[in-house]
């Protein structure tokens, strides 16, 4: 009997729309968001190949070659120190990918966790978690980060967790109202009359039918993060240089050289902008395609 | 209304405490070395502040629920936030000068942002599909691509090596030089506008779309009215509520955005303030900075949900 009703419950909670034409209709329907694809599928490629691609080292002084405008042997011209700027670009595309990818990770991770928690048990507990959220985002981003880095000192590891940990906190009211409209549904009400727990519910029933809407979020977050890293950068709190920062690029001593060398000021700025737009068109084609319901939300 | 007003007020209470608790816990998560840092890195006042001169001065020598209890309570009883490590003086004389300077900054950015956004926004809606359409649609996924301080940085550097144009670097305030203060503050304050502008652009689009379709809509289209007159007057004013709230969502993203702006354009605003401090490692001004933007943010948003009330009838009588 339980078996029956078992078998009953997986049938309503199979997903309507098959997953699997997805790519097919994303290179259909929406060329610019393939296009956004390919080009952040360029940029990962650059990122994980930069010691192969890069002309040279991405900290290779040569005080010869200071501030050379863009030419042939280096397409993006060189710095005050005689860096190239190419391969600077590229390696900093290895660091905004690992940022960006590894802080949306966690972001995403924790918004699943607070945003089904909240969802799903309601009442108080939804209460309480609901007013520390309103809190939380009453803070600016940027100036949460500024104040964790004063306090814990620049690097990766707390650009990644700071940025994962804020946007994860921002990200969970989505998740949560996505859970609140799954939990209504037949399906879940008559899982939990058979007695099945919350976890059993929760793993099977609630988060196959919210996955579209992590899948988006976790899109936009990786472009939201590579500008909030760059942000922070150019704040000079990013990643400590020598490391190639784009946003790290555009400040600190290269700033002042910029009035001679003018090129300095656009390849990190052209390649943030890139990037960024990429994932935002890519984002959007997929929301677009997983959740007809959020098109035109933001 | 009456009602609403008062649960809505209350509601600001337990945010209020969350609030108070994170700016508390996150700025006592500094490691104990930072303190010896903060001496060693200062070495000028190493002489005439010991290590636990340090400590006392940012109440660390006590059990943390007694810290947080004494901090709230001057905060309330007696609006102190403590001194500054460096200067001395009170935190609260900081604020008080440089606040002023980014609510300029903030007000100012938010009109450009409604006055590139609105107009856009309709023109979109009502030529639905069309080139124009897309034109501007690409354009705003582009401003939010675009970082705010690529932009200041290629303003300050091009026009200076084209025509030696540079923005001034002195800061005139407001009260002293009302017209030079609004030409320096002009360019900073577009560029921070443009970059909001794009998502109130995205919503008064589809807003207008969703308010298009609406029967008194045809009504007035059927009574024969002028294409101005349908849009202004009978579709955008209803589609501009739900624009409103969004300019409460978006005061963190421009006090955010004016901590880079202020450094680019040398304004000497809160987040120029901040990021001072946090060079200094001046905790009691990095605490008051965070705690009055969190405050700050929470006020905005329920101005915009009092509005909100005002404007939308089924808001008031739920």
């Amino acid at each position: 009997m339980s078996a029956v009703m078992d078998n009953a419950v997986r049938a309503a909670t199979a997903p309507r729309a098959p997953s699997r034409g997805i790519l097919m209709r994303l290179l259909r329907d929406k060329r610019l968001g393939a296009a956004g694809g390919l080009v952040l599928l360029f940029m990962l490629f650059c990122g994980i190949f930069a010691d192969l691609i890069a002309p040279f080292g991405y900290n290779e002084i040569n005080m010869m070659e200071r501030l050379k405008a863009p030419s042939w042997e280096h397409w993006f011209g060189t710095d005050n120190l005689g860096r190239d700027v190419l391969s600077r670009c590229l390696y900093g595309a290895r660091l905004s990918v690992i940022i960006g990818c590894s802080a949306a990770l966690l972001s995403t991770v924790i918004s699943i966790l607070i945003g089904v928690i909240s969802g799903y048990m309601g009442g108080r507990t939804d209460m309480v978690i609901q007013r520390f959220v309103d809190a939380w985002m009453s803070f600016p981003g940027l100036i949460i980060l500024i104040v964790v880095v004063s306090v814990f000192g620049p690097g990766m590891l707390q650009t990644i967790l700071t940025l994962g940990i804020l946007l994860g906190i921002d990200g969970s009211r989505i998740v949560r109202s996505a859970v609140v409209a799954v939990r209504e549904n037949m399906y879940v009400h008559a899982a939990q009359s058979l007695g099945a727990s919350s976890i059993r519910i929760l793993w099977k029933h609630i988060l196959p039918n919210v996955m579209p809407v992590v899948i988006v979020i976790f899109t936009t977050r990786v472009g939201t993060v590579i500008l909030a890293e760059s942000g922070l950068a150019f704040l000079g709190l990013g990643v400590p240089p020598p490391a190639p920062t784009w946003g790290g690029m555009l400040s600190g001593s290269g700033r002042t050289y910029m009035f001679q060398g003018p090129w300095l000021a656009l390849a990190p700025g052209l390649c943030l902008t890139v990037m960024v737009y990429a994932t935002n068109v890519f984002g959007d084609a997929l929301r677009d395609l997983l959740d007809p319901r959020m098109r035109g939300s933001r | 209304m009456r009602g609403y007003i008062i649960r809505r007020v209350l509601s600001l209470l337990p945010t209020l405490f969350f609030a108070s608790l994170i700016v508390f816990i996150t700025v006592r998560l500094i490691p104990g070395d930072i303190i010896d840092m903060m001496l060693s890195q200062n070495d000028v006042a190493a002489d005439a502040l010991s290590r636990e001169q340090v400590v006392a001065a940012l109440g660390l020598d006590k059990p943390m629920w007694e810290q947080y209890f004494i901090w709230v309570s001057n905060i309330v009883l007696r609006g102190d936030l403590g001194n500054s490590l460096w200067q001395g003086s009170p935190v609260t004389e900081f604020l008080f000068a440089r606040m002023p300077v980014t609510f300029e900054l903030g007000l100012l950015a938010m009109v450009v942002g409604l006055v590139i956004a609105i107009p856009i926004g309709v023109y979109s809606a009502i030529r639905q599909d069309t080139a124009g359409d897309y034109v501007s649609r690409s354009f705003s996924i582009l401003l939010l691509a675009v970082p705010s301080f690529w932009i200041g940085t290629m303003v300050m550097v091009f026009p200076s090596i084209w025509w030696g144009w540079s923005p001034e670097v002195e800061f005139v305030p407001f009260f002293t030089d009302p017209w030079q203060n609004l030409k320096q503050m002009i360019i900073p304050a577009i560029i921070l506008g443009a970059a909001l502008s794009a998502i109130t652009m995205r919503l008064t689009r589809t807003m207008m779309l969703e308010v298009l379709r609406q029967d008194y809509i045809r009504t007035a289209w059927a009574k024969g009215l002028s294409e101005p007159l349908v849009v202004m007057r009978h579709a955008l004013r209803n589609a501009l509520i739900p624009v409103v709230t969004l300019i409460g969502l978006q005061a963190p993203l421009l006090i955010g955005g004016a901590v880079i702006i202020e450094q680019i354009f040398v304004i000497p605003g809160m987040g120029l303030l901040l990021l001072d401090a946090v060079n200094q490692r001046d905790y009691p001004i990095i605490t008051g900075v965070f705690l009055v933007v969190g405050v700050a943010v929470m006020l905005i948003n329920l101005i915009v949900d009092l509005s909100y009330g005002l404007l939308d009838p089924k808001v008031r009588f739920r």
